[in-house]
């Protein structure tokens, strides 16, 4: 594979929530276009933090996290970036169609104050028949599985046709099957768009197969490379020693 | 039995009372959706303050509470938004300042009396014409900003961070939302009164929230309902003799009851 400028670019970051430890230390790490990288660790690792400061949500004690070559908290990546957030923070329980939701996620290109057009209901259509959910996109999402739900949420973020695709903890609270399933459609899709994709989990089995690296965080990069190259006893991140 | 429609007092009445009717859901809608339901409640005792330091200042009480709201409104929010404060202790911190600073200043201004009741309780009977074209056209201009910002107070609604990432303002917007919450929570003092506002604000959204097949209906349905809890109760209190805000609120509770009752009956679709 040729290559491309990072996408992302972590230098020489540090990090801590207010007066607390360290959470992450002296990370230096890029993500290049059209990779598809899993980000696993133990809990309190430090992997959600370092996927914040990658989306700008966080800004870095120390240190400067690029993304498309810019600042990552400067908001000029507007449309950029798709991002599922982890399943608590989203509002599964809101009184919205698929199509409300995937919709929503149009925002950045048709601005705040912007109206819809036809190019834009397209792109929606087209974002919810990806996902597979074409003949329930006027379903309440409430009564939807916890899957489906999953699936308006990542068409959501398709849906402004980003550069990069960010999932935090998408396989939480769904069962086995729609892991599974959710895997080989994110392998799919990143065949077919090249999206770049930046996958992270406590728990990276279902996409190991399809991910071309791995990082494994615990307060730093404590593995970069392929998941073949992991030693056997970290296959399970829990167990993985700084 | 008398025309219901006859006496002035009774079309102004109707008038303000179906302008926060419609405006009081429509704010509530997103704080609901957001699990802010008590934040009217917080701002309508901020508004207390503000109504008590109009009495004392001698100046309009509905532009004390207007002021007092605002303020206390955009303080919540800030106090939540810069984690200086968790926001059930943000809410706390300001409900209980403001209740206490009501009351101080109620009784510096000697008016611990009946008059209070009404910005308590709401006395919708007493509107003149100068209230009714204060909510019209603040209650307007809400409604705009509402309309116009729709689309990325929906989007909050559902993925609060991934707006953010998205490059939505979501703090400016919060605090345009806590701004809209303080404004209607000063226009309804005359109708529900600050202890029963949030009631408007919550109640009518949680019956077209139930019985909503998309966002945009539950919407329309919560603005269909506070509607029509104003004008049923107000008719209701005309013939009956009873207090207008209390029930109005009795309305709208019973519509939520009632589309509870309807949301259970109604089968979910298989998976």
């Amino acid at each position: 594979m040729p290559v491309e400028d990072p996408v992302a670019a972590f230098e020489r970051v540090s990090f801590a929530y207010g007066v607390g430890p360290p959470v992450l230390r002296d990370v230096s790490v890029e993500i290049r276009a059209g990779e598809f990288v899993a980000v696993a660790g133990p809990n309190g690792g430090g992997k959600t933090t370092l996927v914040r400061l990658l989306l700008g949500l966080e800004r870095p004690l120390s240190g400067r996290v690029l993304l498309f070559g810019r600042p990552a908290h400067a908001a000029s990546h507007r449309g950029k970036v798709g991002y599922l957030a982890q399943r608590t923070r989203l509002g599964t329980e809101a009184p919205a169609t698929v199509r409300e939701v995937v919709a929503a996620g149009r925002l950045p290109v048709t601005g705040l104050l912007g109206r819809p057009g036809r190019a834009d209901r397209a792109a929606v259509e087209e974002a919810i028949a990806r996902v597979g959910l074409a003949e329930r996109a006027s379903w309440p999402l409430r009564e939807l599985s916890g899957g489906q739900q999953q699936r308006a949420f990542i068409a959501k973020a398709l849906a402004a046709e980003p550069s990069l695709l960010v999932l935090d903890e998408p396989t939480a609270g769904v069962d086995a099957d729609a892991q599974e399933s959710l895997a080989a459609f994110l392998a799919r899709l990143h065949a077919e768009l090249r999206t770049t994709i930046v996958y992270v989990s406590h728990e990276f089995g279902a996409v190991e197969r399809y991910v071309e690296r791995l990082l494994l965080v615990r307060g730093g990069i404590a593995f970069d490379g392929h998941p073949s190259a992991l030693p056997g006893l970290w296959h399970d991140p829990s167990h993985v020693h700084a | 039995m008398p025309d219901l429609l006859e006496p002035e007092f009774m079309r102004l009445a109707f008038a303000a009372g179906a302008i926060v009717g419609v405006l009081a859901p429509a704010v509530g809608f997103f704080l609901v959706q957001r699990q802010l339901s008590l934040i009217g409640d917080g701002i309508g005792h901020v508004a207390f303050a503000g109504v008590a330091g109009g009495l004392l200042l001698d100046v309009s009480p509905v532009l004390g509470a207007l002021v007092a709201a605002v303020a206390g409104a955009v303080a919540i929010e800030l106090l939540r938004a810069r984690r200086h404060a968790a926001g059930d202790q943000a809410l706390a911190l300001v409900f209980y300042t403001g209740i206490a600073a009501g009351v101080v200043l109620v009784s510096l201004a000697g008016a611990l009396d009946v008059g209070l009741f009404q910005y308590l309780f709401g006395s919708l009977l007493t509107v003149t014409r100068g209230d009714v074209a204060l909510v019209a056209g603040l209650g307007a201009a809400g409604l705009a900003v509402l309309g116009l910002l729709y689309r990325a107070l929906a989007a909050v609604v559902l993925d609060e961070e991934g707006a953010r990432v998205a490059g939505v303002p979501v703090d400016a917007l919060n605090v345009a939302l806590a701004a809209l919450a303080a404004v209607t929570v000063a226009l309804s003092l005359r109708v529900v009164g600050v202890l029963l506002i949030a009631a408007l604000m919550v109640l009518p959204v949680s019956a077209g929230t139930r019985l909503g097949w998309s966002m945009r209906s539950a919407f329309a349905l919560s603005l269909a309902t506070g509607l029509a809890s104003v004008l049923l109760g107000l008719t209701i209190a005309y013939y009956a003799d009873l207090p207008p805000g209390g029930t109005i609120v009795l309305c709208a509770a019973a519509a939520m009851l009632a589309a509870t009752f309807w949301g259970g009956l109604r089968p979910a679709r298989a998976r």
